[in-house]
């Protein structure tokens, strides 16, 4: 489609000027052909920390069990479980970049996919730890399989939501690398093809021998659709199983029809924050500000508000539903969550999910890059907030009053929790100095139809209609990145 | 007779690039292969390339998982070692539903990459075939059989003509090996 030319009317996705083919790769090489600078030493020095602490919580908790844990016996579940939701459902936003708004042929996905779905695969792994070290017994963990084993064989219950929740979780995780890595081939080959030495030898490895052809391309094109294709409802039941962990026990609280889209929504939700978080400071950082533009904030803005808008109603419908079903103990459970001894969780949860992203509605705001990191971060403390409240208040006041506990966390839950957060960023900051942090291939589909230079030119021209072409130039002053030269276009 | 080989036209635009096959086959000179940095939409009918089968090789392989998935769970669950769970049926479909469709996604998308990668030749460590580096950067490279089209000069009369940047002919068919 190098030839077709979008309407005029649409907002740039490539911005800059005298942006060439050769200019893309040059660009977005920068943090991987050079040495990196001190933002990301001190960003790597500090994540590392944070993943050397989390391997020694991690390490601490399998020589002494989980009983190191803030767990008792009312509340056998809280911040590992929390912090696996909370992962998984971070890593969502990656799948839904890459593969949803892949079908949806949404171009604006181009120049983020590849972050996101990197982001995606740390956050599994991050998921997948927590699940590993709250099995108490980790050594066994091949126990959750279907393997034969000694006792003659006694299967897994593939009856259990928990072993839907095996095969979800490795399924996605693995699908979601083989996306990632045959998306990354082309560019991989890029590098290699401009490095010498040692270098260019492990790129090569890495590279599988792609060398770019016309056949290469239409397979490659056609497997990049189909895994969007079976990727997209893989992401839904991913977190629709995990929900279904909790929907269906009888627990109060947690026995509920509405969880699948609600958690989805949630996953979404959070995860675009999450990406938002990321690229916000990685823009900056390694000067993507033509690649990824304002025209991509402002678009992951409006899905963080619609998503974080269906959360809201969510929420309400959960508090109307346990009012209207009429048992006491799921009215009991509900009450307990707004007014008990965790009000505060659930209020933190409410201003961070459904208040503060309504300020999105602003376009001011949505375009302000301070407050859209910002409320990105709160958005996803909301959303840790979300699983806590759904996890420890549904269990820490159970049938029986005489055995209701609070749950304190202790220092081994909190150091898996930053240390988590620790070895997310350290994969992530590894992960922009030695891959392309966005899609180059992808990005010059978009150069010759969707870049700002490519529509000056055709006002240049004067092929457009001259109102909207007027329209495309005022649109342009509402972003920051661009500075539209008036008086050049005042020539044309 | 010379040693040429191959004969390259690099072209800087992807359009001039199609516009270049064009005249090359208007005057009957088959096209090698074409070497992009990026997917060309459309030139696989001008060069007369068939549609990719993989589709149907990933319906293959997801069915494959289904079944396997549904027989596997029926073997264990009910033939196996069958539980009474609260007295309901040992075939409880609707619990498998959600591992059937996780092993038909899984299948399917090992079994679709792993043919893609079989049928072109990509695994790690394989000495990349590339006939010039940069048309993974910035090059759209269009390669001619040299000892197929035997008019030299015409083509690169023609390349050049169709917006080259470039004609190189090269000894050898691939640089990439050092």
């Amino acid at each position: 489609m190098s030839s077709h030319h979008e309407s005029i009317l649409r907002e740039p996705l490539v911005t800059g000027e005298n942006i060439t083919y050769s200019k893309v790769t040059e660009d977005i090489l920068v943090p991987v052909e050079n040495k990196p600078n001190k933002a990301w030493w001190i960003g790597f020095i500090v994540s590392a920390m944070g993943a050397g602490l989390w391997i020694f919580s991690v390490s601490w908790t399998f020589w002494f069990g989980v009983g190191e844990w803030g767990l008792n016996k009312t509340v056998g579940w809280a911040w590992d479980i929390t912090g696996f939701v909370w992962w998984v459902g971070i890593g969502h936003a990656g799948t839904l970049i890459s593969a949803v708004l892949l079908l949806f042929r949404q171009n604006w996905r181009n120049s983020i996919n590849r972050s996101a779905e990197a982001m995606t695969i740390f956050a599994v792994i991050c998921a997948a730890s927590y699940i590993i070290s709250h099995m108490g017994r980790p050594w066994l963990f091949h126990w959750a399989l279907p393997l034969p084993n000694q006792y003659g064989s006694l299967w897994v219950n593939f009856n259990s939501p928990l072993v839907w929740d095996v095969f979800a979780i490795s399924t996605y995780f693995s699908v979601s690398l083989v996306f990632w890595y045959t998306g990354l081939l082309p560019d991989i080959a890029t590098i290699r093809d401009r490095a010498i030495g040692t270098r260019r030898r492990i790129y090569s490895i890495l590279s599988f021998g792609w060398n770019g052809s016309v056949k290469t391309w239409q397979r490659f094109e056609l497997v990049s659709l189909i895994l969007a294709g079976v990727s997209t409802p893989l992401v839904l039941s991913v977190h629709t199983i995990v929900s279904m962990d909790f929907a269906t026990s009888v627990i109060p609280g947690w026995h509920t029809t509405i969880f699948p889209p609600y958690f989805v929504a949630g996953a979404i939700f959070s995860g675009f924050a999450m990406v938002q978080t990321l690229l916000l400071v990685t823009r900056k950082v390694m000067n993507f500000e033509n690649y990824i533009t304002m025209f991509h904030i402002e678009s992951m803005n409006k899905i963080i508000i619609l998503t974080g808008s269906i959360v809201g109603v969510a929420y309400l419908t959960e508090l109307f539903i346990a009012w209207y079903s009429g048992v006491e103990y799921e009215q009991y459970a509900f009450l307990n969550r707004v007014s008990g001894p965790y009000w505060w969780a659930y209020w933190i949860m409410m201003t961070c999910n459904v208040i503060s992203p309504q300020l999105f509605w602003f376009k001011k705001v949505r375009t302000s890059i301070a407050l859209s990191w910002l409320l990105s971060i709160v958005v996803n403390i909301g959303m840790w907030f979300e699983r806590f409240v759904i996890i420890v208040t549904s269990l820490h006041r159970d049938y029986l009053p005489s055995s209701w506990v609070m749950f304190y966390p202790s220092w081994v839950d909190v150091g898996i929790f930053i240390g988590s957060i620790g070895l997310f960023f350290t994969l992530f900051l590894l992960f922009l100095r030695v891959l392309p942090a966005i899609a180059m291939a992808e990005v010059k589909l978009l150069l010759k139809s969707s870049s700002d230079q490519a529509k000056q030119k055709l006002i240049a021209e004067k092929s457009v209609d001259k109102g909207q072409a007027e329209y495309y130039i005022e649109s342009l002053e509402k972003y920051d990145s661009i500075s539209p030269k008036v008086a050049e276009y005042e020539k044309v | 007779m010379s040693n040429i080989k191959y004969i390259l036209g690099h072209f800087a635009d992807p359009d001039d690039m199609m516009h270049g096959i064009d005249k090359l086959q208007e005057n009957n000179i088959s096209v090698y292969d074409v070497f992009t940095p990026m997917p060309i939409h459309g030139i696989e009918d001008k060069l007369g390339i068939r549609r990719s089968r993989l589709g149907k090789v990933a319906f293959g392989f997801g069915l494959t998982g289904t079944i396997t998935a549904i027989s596997m769970i029926t073997y264990m669950l009910v033939i196996d070692w069958p539980m009474n769970i609260g007295g309901k049926p040992h075939f409880a479909f609707p619990d498998f539903v959600p591992i059937m469709f996780e092993l038909t996604v899984l299948f399917a998308a090992f079994g679709m990459v792993g043919t893609y990668f079989f049928v072109n030749h990509l695994a790690p460590g394989r000495a990349p075939r590339v006939m010039d580096l940069r048309a993974t950067n910035d090059r759209f490279v269009v390669a001619i059989d040299a000892k197929a089209n035997l008019s030299h000069d015409k083509i690169d009369d023609i390349l050049k003509k169709a917006g080259a940047v470039e004609v190189k002919h090269n000894e050898r068919k691939y640089v990439s090996y050092e």
